[in-house]
């Protein structure tokens, strides 16, 4: 048996394709995004070596760090949401007919493209034919506002199909870990006199809190990500209003051509993503996990 | 189908429970309350989608000059095939087709062998490797690009196809492998066992015995990475500039970005984009479902 099981080439030959395919595809460009940093490369120009120059304009780059307010503003802000898809989870799991239905019905946005997400928003949008303007106006709202156009509403504007889009993705997670508390429990609870609100702040929520703190991660480091969905509705305008990290870097390196630069910011990225992961799992472990 | 015999069932076995719950007059009137939020949620949620697909059947006259929310007078299905063959969409549709295919393809088999390895089989490094797949999961592909745009550039994969589906791969391993976990810790080792005791290669329990069980969830994570390979955009917009080879998700923002003001083209196109996806769910909902909870919080 063991020998069978630790036959050497039978591993490397299992292991090796895919082990290449994410080191050429993942991990070698991440460590070259460090080091193309260090460059001056524009355009179709070589690359010369300039140390850490591009990193030290960076730290001062005032439009960097305002993509990365947004950035982190929106996960905010998806962090805050996932109270209200817990609440949504919770009811859900509670004794409702259909419940299955309606999470899936929730559940359909998250199956979509956030191409076609971001069109059909800047459709809804639309200050003229959109249904979102219309609406208000029918209902005695006489200046809508222009959304996607409006540098002070156009993050908000930006964060709603957001919500719309992964409402029933952590509605699905939070409602299988409030399915898995044990009947049990909640009975043995119950017969003790618990109300339902004790046996869902008391029971429920310690109990699923684990799976609460990794949905924190998923949302914040996901929201440090988002890119399709604001590259497509506004390209990171009016006027940079909506810029965030993923589609600074992107114009940095794809409009403008400054590769150098643009690698830079890319591994800033990273490093915010990797900090923000490990600060969260920091702040959440401290405590012991419940059990009953 | 499948959604409505879960319905009816739910229905069944909510019946019976409730007569066991002494439902008084307030709980009755609270959970009227629910409902009606659940329900206006739900109409939130798929809205906007019917009223896509309303204005794909919409001349611009309809869209510019009547309200939003009327039903178009003569549907204009002509939207569909117009944009199918003078948009490119028919090529950027099978394009998508096929790139997803032979990703997802690639994908599930390099997962399978990785996942076996790992969990099967014994070696010193197998921890450390594992490891190196999972942290994939919390990867930004944005810092990824420009070394890969380089990389692709010198190789030669620029404007090929190839670059792409190797990206999808790469990207789609961790969450493939994750899902793939938990599914073969639970096979027993006696499995193995006996396969050792009739003296079976290791290939051989890999292939002949240990793949056939989990069909079950390589189904479920083919749907997943069929789902994200077929909504990816940064890798296509970035690799590939030829109409030739262009997917469906940057073909539909480049035709949208054209014909800015033909409403009901847009609107076709960009249902045509979202039905394959919409018709897998209606067959597949459940597998969908479980994928994607299994795929985030295993970690």
């Amino acid at each position: 048996m063991k020998a069978v099981m630790s036959n050497k080439s039978a591993i490397a030959l299992y292991v090796l394709p895919a082990l290449l395919l994410i080191l050429i595809i993942i991990y070698i460009p991440l460590v070259l995004t460090g080091y193309y940093g260090m460059m001056d490369w524009k355009g179709f120009a070589p690359m010369k070596f300039i140390g850490l120059d591009n990193y030290n304009k960076l730290i001062h780059d005032s439009m960097f760090w305002k993509s990365t307010y947004h950035s982190v503003l929106l996960g905010i802000c998806s962090t805050f949401s996932l109270l209200i898809y817990l609440a949504v989870s919770m009811v859900l799991a509670s004794r409702i007919k259909g419940a299955n239905l309606f999470r899936k019905i929730y559940l359909i946005p998250m199956l979509l493209s956030s191409v076609a997400i971001a069109q059909l928003w800047s459709k809804i949008y639309d200050p003229s034919n959109g249904m979102l303007n219309h609406l208000l106006t029918s209902i005695g709202i006489q200046n809508p506002p222009l959304w996607l156009s409006d540098p002070n509403i156009v993050l908000f504007a930006i964060f709603v199909p957001i919500v719309w889009q992964y409402a029933g993705f952590y509605i699905i997670i939070y409602y299988a870990a409030l399915k898995n508390v044990s009947e049990e429990v909640i009975e043995a609870a119950t017969i003790d006199g618990a109300t339902p609100w004790q046996v869902a702040s008391r029971i429920k929520l310690p109990l699923i809190s684990p799976v609460f703190k990794v949905t924190i991660i998923l949302a914040l480091v996901g929201s440090l990500k988002y890119f399709d969905l604001i590259f497509v509705m506004t390209g990171g305008g009016p006027n940079h209003a909506s810029e965030v990290m993923a589609s600074y870097m992107y114009g940095e390196a794809f409009s403008k051509y400054n590769f150098g630069y643009g690698s830079a910011v890319g591994f800033a990225l990273l490093l915010i993503c990797l900090l923000m992961t490990w600060l969260i799992r920091k702040l959440t472990t401290s405590g012991e996990d419940v059990q009953y | 189908m499948n959604i409505m015999n879960e319905f009816a069932a739910h229905k069944r076995s909510g019946t019976i429970s409730d007569t066991r719950v002494k439902a008084s007059f307030g709980s009755r009137l609270g959970f009227g309350v629910l409902y009606l939020i659940l329900g206006i949620l739900a109409v939130i949620q798929i809205y906007p989608l019917f009223w896509l697909f309303l204005f794909s059947l919409k001349t611009n006259q309809e869209v510019f000059g009547m309200s939003p929310f009327a039903l178009p007078q003569h549907p204009q299905w002509a939207n569909y095939p117009k944009v199918w063959s003078q948009g490119h969409i028919n090529l950027y549709f099978f394009n998508s087709v096929w790139y997803t295919v032979v990703a997802v393809l690639l994908t599930i088999i390099l997962a399978s062998f990785v996942t076996f390895a790992i969990t099967r089989m014994n070696w010193k490094l197998s921890r450390f490797v594992l490891g190196l797949f999972i942290v994939g999961l919390m990867i930004p592909l944005h810092s990824t690009l420009i070394p890969l745009f380089n990389f692709f550039k010198h190789v030669h994969l620029i404007n090929n196809p190839l670059s792409v589906i190797l990206s999808y791969t790469a990207f789609n391993l961790p969450v493939t492998i994750m899902i793939l976990l938990g599914f073969y810790q639970a096979i027993p080792r006696e499995i193995e066992e006996a396969g050792v005791m009739d003296g079976c290669s290791v290939h051989r329990i890999f292939l002949r015995i240990v793949l056939p069980l989990t069909t079950p969830v390589l189904a479920t994570t083919a749907i997943i990475n069929m789902i994200y390979n077929w909504n990816e955009f940064v890798f296509v917009n970035t690799f590939i500039s030829s109409d030739r080879w262009k997917t469906l998700t940057v073909g539909v923002n480049n035709f949208v970005g054209q014909y800015l003001t033909d409403w009901g083209a847009i609107g076709a196109t960009l249902m045509i984009s979202i039905l394959p996806i919409l018709i897998a769910f209606l067959l597949l909902s459940n597998r969908i479902v479980e994928g994607l909870a299994a795929g985030s919080v295993k970690g």
